[in-house]
Formats: structure tokens, sequence, C-alpha cells
């Protein structure tokens, strides 16, 4: 980041004086430039001193991450290529072989085939789902901020409460769901929504799509506010209609929060865990495990932990291919024009 | 649905009045802008309404009703209104104690994230030292990795090594330690942001660089502290994965205590419509008193 002077040649502590008074009279255009190349930094005591007062400062929480996020993402490697059931050394090493079961295992490769189905529908569904919805409510009507509010609440609820309720709405036959189809004349599955396995990924689905379109809506209509009026106001002069000024103006100008939001998404939907969990448990016949509820089912359950670090860094290496990918081919324009900015 | 908004909501501005008549003021172009509410606009709404707070009304109305009634008439009000459920919650001290250990451990969660996010925010913000930008980096890679990645070795660590399994601490230390990332990237910006020529009158008034940050940071940073606070105590408040492996019986927080009650009384409809419901009313008139920080937090996210 270049904006404020990163590489500061050393100098004297007796020089700062004046490049303090320097700045503090500068002004504008001087001022300005001083600022920048400011090779006297009045601050700063000694480097010893400033070093440790780094060091004080950063030192809490790279102990925190350190321990809590480094050593146990180092110790999954570890993991990975031992074959362990949680208890005695480390000692039966297995090489890659805890990889080699984890891709040929049926219900990996289905999990991995789940979670890319999510992450490709939960955009497809709520993207233009949630554009249409911040396009409404970006409408000047009464009752708006409550509509905005009412919008959020879904993905205030934990994804545990979410899953329960939905959960309960569900069942088979006395559900509510179901009732409500019945009375207009149509029959859910006899297994239920979450029983039927050709269904049950389709009906977590829906309920992702409920707990998290209001999060798109939020960050859709704070896209829209960053898009100036000035904008509008030509094209109405010039004579564009409502539905040309949204495709030509309002969604190249959203493009940025867009293509965010889509990759927080995808990182969200490769992980997904809670709801799942709740909800089916993976279930009917593996039809909705993800590689989250694999990983966690082989490691607590079954106590294989070689095989559930090796999934557990399939899982990470998927994700950091994905959003490399992604980086590089999508977002890398919103990353240089905010380079230009800064 | 996009398509016919949009053609219907054109001829809503209405075409005779000339652009010039409200070119002057900022909220009336605005509203030119994002179109009127029409019956349609309305309608519309409504559905969205209706879909969004659907469940939610269902499941707070189920608890007020009696398993016989939500099973002859699923989709009927509660009648009589029953309040046995929801005063069975009340009067049941594992709720409370689920209750207590979620926000003892949300509220060490957001301690943590605040103290150490803003003390390891500000060197990255505004000391230049060589190796500053690597040391944002360190963080910065932190945000790729998630939680379920170090699941099972994090399991170990704190219940064997550390011996923190089934304490408030096991739990919030690793939540604290993965919210970081976020909390540093967030607060750096908001910490550069800050006028220079403040710390220099302060600097000049005899302050050391850590009384300005005691002094003057600190005080000055208190938005940017709510957000990222508010978004600490949101994801301490909601987790699951981690307390599910980590807590048992005494110490589970609400959301391991509404899987368990859902499973245990699986038949008990009405009984967990209402549990869930009283679970799931402390977070919402939290954050719906907090609703502008936690967008604002994710926006902040989103800009990055």
């Amino acid at each position: 980041m270049p904006g404020r002077g990163t590489s500061r040649p050393g100098t004297g502590p007796g020089e700062s004086r004046t490049g303090r008074d320097a700045t503090g009279t500068g002004r504008g255009a001087r001022g300005r430039r001083d600022r920048g190349a400011r090779s006297v930094d009045p601050r700063v005591g000694s480097r010893g001193r400033q070093r440790l007062e780094v060091l004080l400062f950063t030192g809490p929480a790279l102990v925190l991450f350190a321990l809590f996020v480094v050593w146990p993402i180092a110790k999954a490697l570890q993991f990975s290529v031992y074959r362990w059931k949680g208890f005695g050394p480390l000692t039966d090493f297995v090489g890659l072989r805890n990889y080699g079961n984890v891709l040929q295992n049926e219900v990996f490769t289905g999990a991995l085939v789940h979670n890319l189905v999510i992450v490709v529908a939960s955009i497809a569904i709520q993207l233009p789902l949630g554009i249409a919805i911040a396009l409404l409510l970006n409408r000047k009507m009464w009752g708006q901020g409550l509509l905005r509010t009412v919008v959020f609440v879904p993905y205030v609820l934990s994804e545990v409460i979410t899953g329960v309720v939905w959960f309960q709405l569900l069942q088979p036959q006395y559900g509510v769901v179901d009732t409500l189809l019945a009375a207009v004349g149509l029959d859910g599955p006899a297994e239920g929504w979450l029983g039927t396995p050709d269904r049950a990924l389709l009906t977590v689905l829906v309920v992702l799509t409920w707990k998290y379109l209001g999060l798109a809506v939020i960050l859709f209509l704070a896209g829209l506010q960053g898009v100036p009026d000035e904008l509008f106001e030509a094209a109405e002069i010039d004579g564009a209609s409502w539905g040309q000024i949204q495709r030509r103006i309002t969604l190249p100008l959203l493009g940025p929060t867009l293509r965010t939001w889509a990759f927080l998404s995808m990182i969200g939907s490769l992980q997904l865990f809670d709801m799942v969990w709740i909800l089916t448990g993976g279930g009917p016949a593996n039809s909705t495990t993800t590689m989250a509820t694999f990983l966690v089912n082989e490691g607590t359950k079954r106590q294989n932990y070689g095989v559930a670090a090796a999934a557990s860094v399939v899982l990470f290496v998927v994700a950091l291919v994905l959003a490399l990918t992604y980086q590089r081919f999508v977002l890398r324009r919103d990353l240089d024009t905010d380079g230009g900015r800064r | 649905m996009t398509a016919t908004t949009e053609r219907r909501g054109a001829p809503t501005r209405p075409p005779g009045r000339p652009a010039s008549d409200t070119r002057g003021t900022r909220t009336a172009s605005r509203r030119r802008r994002s179109g009127g509410g029409t019956p349609l606009v309305y309608a519309l709404a409504l559905v969205v309404v209706a879909v969004t707070l659907g469940p939610v009304v269902y499941g707070v109305l189920g608890g007020f009703r009696t398993n016989a009634q939500l099973a002859e008439s699923p989709a009927a009000l509660p009648n009589p209104w029953v309040m046995s459920n929801y005063t069975g919650v009340l009067t049941n001290p594992a709720f409370w104690r689920y209750a207590l250990n979620s926000t003892v451990i949300a509220l060490l969660t957001t301690a943590l994230v605040v103290v150490l996010g803003m003390m390891a925010a500000y060197p990255l913000a505004r000391y230049r030292f060589k190796g500053r930008e690597q040391l944002f980096l360190v963080f910065v890679m932190g945000l790729l990795f998630p939680v379920t990645v170090a699941i099972i070795p994090l399991f170990i660590l704190v219940t064997r090594d550390l011996h923190l399994g089934n304490t408030w601490w096991g739990v919030a230390l690793p939540q604290a330690a993965f919210a970081l990332p976020m909390t540093v990237v967030i607060l750096r910006p908001f910490l550069q942001a800050i006028p220079d020529e403040l710390e220099e009158a302060a600097l000049l008034d005899g302050a050391t660089r850590v009384g300005f940050f005691w002094r003057v940071l600190v005080p000055l940073s208190g938005p940017g502290m709510v957000t990222v606070g508010v978004l600490a105590f949101v994801g301490s408040w909601n987790a699951y994965l981690l307390p599910l492996l980590l807590l048992q019986e005494k110490t589970k927080t609400l959301p391991l205590g509404v899987a368990d009650f859902s499973s245990q009384y699986a038949s008990d409809t009405a009984g967990v419509f209402a549990f869930t419901t009283l679970a799931m009313v402390p977070a919402l008139v939290f954050f719906l008193a907090m609703q502008k920080r936690i967008v604002g937090g994710l926006q902040g996210a989103v800009k990055g």
C-alpha cells in the first residue's frame, strides 16, 4: 500500500524538529509532499523503542492467532499424513494414503459435488432475487425502513435456530408446509422434504436462500446508495426508462458489490456445516453431506483423525483454488481500481 | 419478477413533471430515482415480508398452541392460547444456564477481539517499520482459514493440551483468534483515516505514542470498535461447530441447547417452538438495536 511512506530512510532523532515544522506550516501540495517524503518521523523516539512498542501492541494478537489458528492448521497438515485414532503418539505414517482414501471415498466426492452445487445454486438463486428485492426496497415507499429491517431478520437468527424451525415446518404430513400444499391440492413427498434423497439437497438450498437472501439484499441496497444521483438525472433527462436505467446504470455500477458478495457467498457455501447438520445430519443416504459434515463425522464419531484432517486440507485447497481463480478473473478489476484510488 | 416490476414501475414517474422542477434538492432527486410506491410495489413488498417473517411468526405462535392443536390444523391460529410451553421453558433452569453461557462466552470473545484487535491494528496503521505490510499480510491470510479446517486439532489442543474443554475460555479464545483477521482488516483503514495532524499535535503537547493511543485514538475509534465488537458478538452468539465439540452439559450455549431440546423432544413440536422462540428473542432484540452497526460492519468487510 503506497499511501503512507513505507520505506523511511533512517535519520537521527535530532532532525525531527525540522521535519515536524515543515509539515506543520506546509499547506496544499507542498504539505502533501512533505508528508509523503518525510524522511524524519517526529513521532518516533528511537528505533529500539518503536520496535518494542510494535511488539507490545501486536504481540498479544499474534500469540492468540498463532496458538489457535496457525498451530491447529499446521497440526491438521501433520495429522493428514498419519493414521491416527486420537490416542497415543503419532507413529503410523501413511504418507498421502489418507488423501487417497478421502478422494476415492464416494461420500466425500459426493460431498464435494454438493458443496459445488450449493456454491453455484446459491449465487444463481440469490443474485437475481437479491437484486430484484433490493430494487424494490430502494423505491420510496411507506415503511421502507421497517421493510429493510424485516428482510434482515433471518440473517440475524443463528443457523441452528433457523434449522430447527424449518425442520418442524417441513415435517411430513403434519408440518405446515405440507398442510399449505395440501390446501392447494398438492402432496408433499411421503418421506418428507428432508427425508427424500433426491429432494433433500434442494430443500436445504431453499432454507439457505431464506436465511441468506437478506444479507444479499442489504449489501446490494448499500451498493445502490453509493451510485451518484447525477447519473440517474442525466439518464432521465435523456429519456431513459426505469428499466433501461437499472440495466445500463445501476447494475454495472453495482458490479463491485455483486462480485464481492458472490465471493463471500462462495466461501460460505464451501464451509457449510451448521444448517446441514441440524436439518439432515448429511442424510438421507448421504444426499446432503458437505465436506465439513464429512470431516466432523470422521473426526468425532469415527475417530479417524487422519482422514478427517486430510478432508479438511482438501476443503481448504478447494476453497483456496476457487478463491484465487475468482480473484484472478473476476475480482481483479475491483482490486485494481481500488489500488489506484488509494 | 424483475421484468414486471420494471415495466409497471416505469409509468409511476409522472412524465409531465419537468426534471428541472426538483433538481434543486437532493432528496427530491432521490425520490424520483427510486420510483414510487404503487399498489404492485406494495403487494410485492408484502410477499417479501410474508415469506421472510412467516416461519418466524409461525414458530412464535406455535409456542402458544398445544401439540394437539398443531396436529389438527397446522395452519390455524392458537385457540385457545396456551402459555404452558413458554412458562415451561422460562422455568427450566437449563434454558437460563444456556443463556448465561452464551452471554459470557460472547462477551469474552468480544472483549478479546476488540482489545487485541485495536492494539494490533494501531502499529499496522500508524507506525512505519520494516515488515509492516508483511505483518499485515499474516492477518489477511487468516481470512482464508475457516475454523472448519482446523477444527479437529483445535479440539485436541483445547481439551487435551490446555485442559480448557468445557470452559468459557476454551471457546472464547479460539473464537476470538479466528475473528481477529477480519477485525484487523476492518480497523486498520479506520485508524489510518484519523488525521496525522491530531497525532502531531498530541506529540507536540508531550504525549508519547502510547499515550496518544489511549487518550486520542481509542476514544476516537468508538464507531469502529463497536462495529467489530458487534460482528464478533454475533459470530460468537450464533456459533455452533466449535461449542458443539468443546462444550458439554453445564457449559453448553443456546444453539447447542436448542439443538438438544429439539432432538430430545422431537415430538413436542409446540415445546420446540417455544424453546427456539425464547432462544431467538435476546439475539433479535440486541441485533435489531445494533442493526446499523452490523450492516455497517458487513459493508466494511465487503469493501475490504
